[in-house]
């Protein structure tokens, strides 16, 4: 038997520069320092059976990462939980550990966007960045090219607001993250000429459509 | 997220710009991050190159764990950025600083850096000026942290003697320990450096170069030495660990990829062997074991502390691990079914070795490699490899037949008096390894043939022998590249320049320190790196400082010639090692020194030890105790 398990995470900033093949390999190792009973594939090269939802970029952190797991063994979440949390590396942060139906469509199709907060590491003006918002959000389209192929970023928005806590200034958006059709936010950094390093970019929330069928 | 210092402030906007940024985070998982303002001593472990290679260096890891321990030390550790990096931080003027608590180097009382060969001196330069630190040990006063090396390389410390304040000779469990105490001491004495550096010399595997100064003849060889003091010891003996008892278990787990992911452990130190080539098996005397069980422990531990999938067993020759079929058995039944990877090199040529790899490997992958060094008797007589042609076919036909494809032959050119029929046989040998692939298993048999050439190390029976120049190393690669061709065969083989700056730098005295500044002021950094070809300057800092590269390498060394590193005592005596010399010239094999001591020295040496550690866990025979009268 197997049985699935839906893990949500904070990636902060001790792994913020570990890519997705390597969030992979760390949780595969913690899962192992936990001795928890994963599920391996079948074949040459058995692989551990654990999935992330939704790439994300190099650089960002995010505080709604979600993977899917599956043990040999049906165990009760809060059991997983206590075996995992001191298992884990820094820089991850475990928030909630749910148990999910087998028969689920994978996380990458039931992925359908993701919401992005932007921190600003040098001084802005305010008025400026909402004028180039406020020019985005009337475009019609925005054609633009990402590695050779052209593509409408005003499509992949579904929102986008300016605001300020306190002395800071925040861009929120949430952007489509559908097969074929993902919104990015380095995309739309670029077309508010700020330069990407000049900016912390936090994945605030995985959007899933747990309508989508198997 | 909050981040804790004004250097992270700003290394948040440069690490977007650089490559793999993860190298200059820390923060892994069994890193160890100590509160900086509470902790008395502080030293930096550094391995002097990229993050990816320095991060599973099992010299910096035992340490690394070993100082942790103690409550009033903390170690952290640094490496070389990639240029990228070094660019970034020379352009915002970020002095160099370790992963842990991102502190700038200097702030440290004591860096150590791990030398485990000698291509990594320029590198250490850099990092020295990178941490915006003098180069010269005398420049360096009270204001700059206490500069220390050890490993393999720093055997012949001279060519960088200049650059440090210390040399940790041997094996560095307890010395470092010893060195830090006495670190403290003088610390509470509020006294000057050079009674630091004083204090230092006289624990037993310290070496200060500062009191030393050789005297050279005129042909540019040593005449002597001239020492600070009488109190200066005369020779440095290096330091061993009278048994293996002490095991790193947290091994650091990246969060990104480097090259080696895995649990190493070392089932045993040294090797009874005797290859006149063999730098590691001389200077690593004598042997000692770790029991089966100190190994299956030591792995489950670091199994379970890590989550790595590989687990990797060093040793210089695994097959003369006592109990290999014992300790091969017991990791099979005890780690079998786990998804682990269990690497075990340096196996002898003999079919019992595919026994072993049968036992730990559920596939076939990845090739089986057998190291013969030397392709005809002769040349297998001079360096002492015993060996014999038709082993070796047997053994690679069971290989082959046993379900390997590929079988990855080592070889070595440039050996003493090497002919260019010894060359050619190295081509012919491997024609006729893969006709045994053929007859096995049809077209799929491969041959790898990685045929590096020869170095002669100090401490070796080959520090007296010259080296092939770089036109008979060419001519000889040119030859095994003719010889080597066809379906099924492949050949790698190291560029001669790499292997004349070996060869410089692993004979060098100390008048080499120049042309190393020389060179890396130039540009020079990362000779390890194939790609990072730095001959030419190299040649215009020989021509700088007035030396002739030939003198280290195109020389046979006086019979009675006095070596720059003659004051360093790896325990092996140069009477024993000219004796090797002597039988490699007559072409006589002298057997593993298990079956027979040769008196080599590490038992005069170091018998003390040898009666504290009773028993068949080293190799050498006991040391009666004596009645004192």
């Amino acid at each position: 038997m197997r049985y699935l398990f839906r893990l949500t995470y904070m990636k902060n900033e001790l792994m913020r520069y570990t890519s997705n093949l390597d969030v992979h390999k760390s949780w595969e190792r913690t899962f192992r320092r936990a001795k928890l009973p994963i599920a391996y594939s079948q074949g040459f090269h058995p692989q551990p059976k654990i999935q992330l939802a939704n790439p994300l970029p190099l650089g960002f952190l995010s505080e709604n990462e979600i993977l899917d797991f599956e043990l040999t063994e049906n165990l009760q979440t809060n059991e997983i939980c206590d075996l995992l949390k001191p298992k884990t590396p820094p820089g991850f942060e475990i928030l909630n550990i749910e148990a999910v139906l087998i028969k689920q469509p994978s996380l990458q199709v039931q992925t359908i966007a993701s919401q992005y907060r932007i921190e600003f590491l040098e001084p802005q003006s305010f008025d400026l960045l909402q004028a180039r918002c406020r020019n985005i959000l009337n475009s019609l389209s925005i054609e633009r090219e990402r590695r050779g192929k052209k593509y409408d970023l005003r499509r992949l928005i579904e929102m986008l607001v300016l605001s300020r806590e306190g002395d800071a200034i925040i861009l929120k958006m949430i952007l489509s993250a559908r097969p074929g059709a993902t919104g990015r936010p380095e995309e739309m950094l670029d077309e508010l000429d700020i330069p990407l390093n000049k900016t912390r970019i936090t994945r605030e929330k995985t959007i899933l459509d747990s309508n989508i069928a198997a | 997220m909050e981040l804790s210092s004004e250097l992270e402030r700003r290394l948040e906007q440069i690490l977007p710009l650089v490559e793999k940024p993860g190298r200059y985070v820390g923060g892994e998982y069994n890193s160890i991050k100590k509160n900086w303002d509470e902790i008395q001593t502080k030293i930096a472990l550094i391995f002097p190159d990229i993050y990816d290679l320095g991060l599973s260096n099992l010299g910096i890891q035992i340490l690394y764990e070993r100082i942790n321990a103690q409550r009033d030390i903390l170690a952290e550790r640094a490496y070389s950025p990639w240029a990228d990096m070094e660019e970034q931080l020379r352009g915002n003027n970020i002095p160099l600083f370790s992963l842990e608590s991102k502190k700038a180097l200097i702030d440290f009382d004591i860096l150590g850096f791990t030398l485990p060969y000698e291509t990594l001196y320029t590198n250490v330069l850099n990092i020295l000026n990178l941490a915006q630190i003098p180069l010269h040990a005398k420049e360096r006063g009270l204001d700059y942290p206490l500069i220390v090396a050890g490993g393999h390389a720093t055997y012949n410390p001279e060519p960088i003697a200049k650059f440090f304040d210390a040399f940790l000779l041997g094996e560095g469990e307890e010395i470092i320990l010893d060195v830090i105490a006495e670190f403290q001491q003088w610390r509470k004495s509020q006294t000057g450096k050079d009674d630091l550096l004083e204090c230092l010399s006289k624990i037993s595997g310290v070496y200060v170069p500062s009191l030393y100064s050789p005297i050279y003849q005129d042909d540019g060889t040593i005449m002597g030495m001239e020492y600070a003091n009488s109190q200066v010891p005369r020779q440095v003996t290096k330091r061993i660990l009278g048994n293996l008892a002490y095991i790193p278990k947290k091994f650091i787990v990246p969060s990104i990829d480097v090259v080696h992911n895995r649990v190493a452990i070392e089932i045993m130190r040294g090797c009874t062997r005797g290859c006149r080539f063999c730098h590691a098996g001389m200077i690593n005397r004598p042997v000692r074991e770790r029991s089966v069980e100190e190994i299956i422990a030591g792995i489950e531990e670091a199994l379970d502390n890590t989550g790595f999938e590989e687990i990797a067993l060093l040793s210089l020759s695994s097959s003369d691990y006592t109990n290999i079929v014992e300790l091969v058995d017991r990791i099979g039944s005890h780690f079998a079914g786990k998804n682990l990877t269990i690497s075990l090199p340096s196996l002898r040529i003999e079919t019992f070795s595919i026994d072993l790899m049968e036992k730990l490997k559920e596939s076939r992958q990845g090739g089986f490699t057998l190291a013969p060094e030397a392709a005809t008797d002769r040349m297998r007589k001079i360096i002492n490899k015993h060996i014999s042609e038709e082993q070796l076919l047997s053994t690679a036909r069971e290989i082959y037949k046993r379900g390997w494809l590929t079988i990855k032959l080592y070889f070595m050119i440039g050996h003493p008096s090497e002919t260019f029929e010894d060359v050619a046989a190295i081509a012919q040998l491997c024609k006729k390894v893969l006709a045994e692939g053929h007859k096995a298993i049809g077209k799929r048999a491969k041959v790898n043939a990685g045929v590096s050439t020869f170095v002669p190390k100090p401490h070796t029976p080959f520090q007296w022998v010259a080296c092939d120049d770089q036109q008979t190393i060419r001519e000889k690669q040119d030859l095994l590249r003719k010889e080597l061709r066809g379906p099924g065969l492949k050949l790698n083989w190291t560029d001669p320049r790499e292997t004349m700056l070996e060869a410089w730098l692993s004979r060098g005295d100390r008048r080499l320190s120049a042309v190393i500044e020389h060179a890396w002021q130039e540009g020079a950094k990362f000779d390890a790196w194939q790609d990072h070809q730095n001959y030419d300057l190299w040649m215009a800092a020989f021509e700088s400082a007035g030396l002739i590269p030939d003198f280290y390498t195109q020389r046979t060394r006086f019979n009675d010639e006095i070596f720059p590193w003659e004051h360093i005592n790896p325990g092996v005596n140069k009477r024993y090692l000219f004796g090797e010399y002597q039988n490699s010239l007559e072409q006589k094999f002298t057997n593993d020194c298990r079956e027979q001591c040769y008196a080599c020295g590490i038992i005069q040496t170091f018998k003390d030890v040898r009666q504290e550690n009773p028993g068949s866990s080293w190799k050498c025979p006991e040391v009666k105790i004596r009645a004192r009268a």
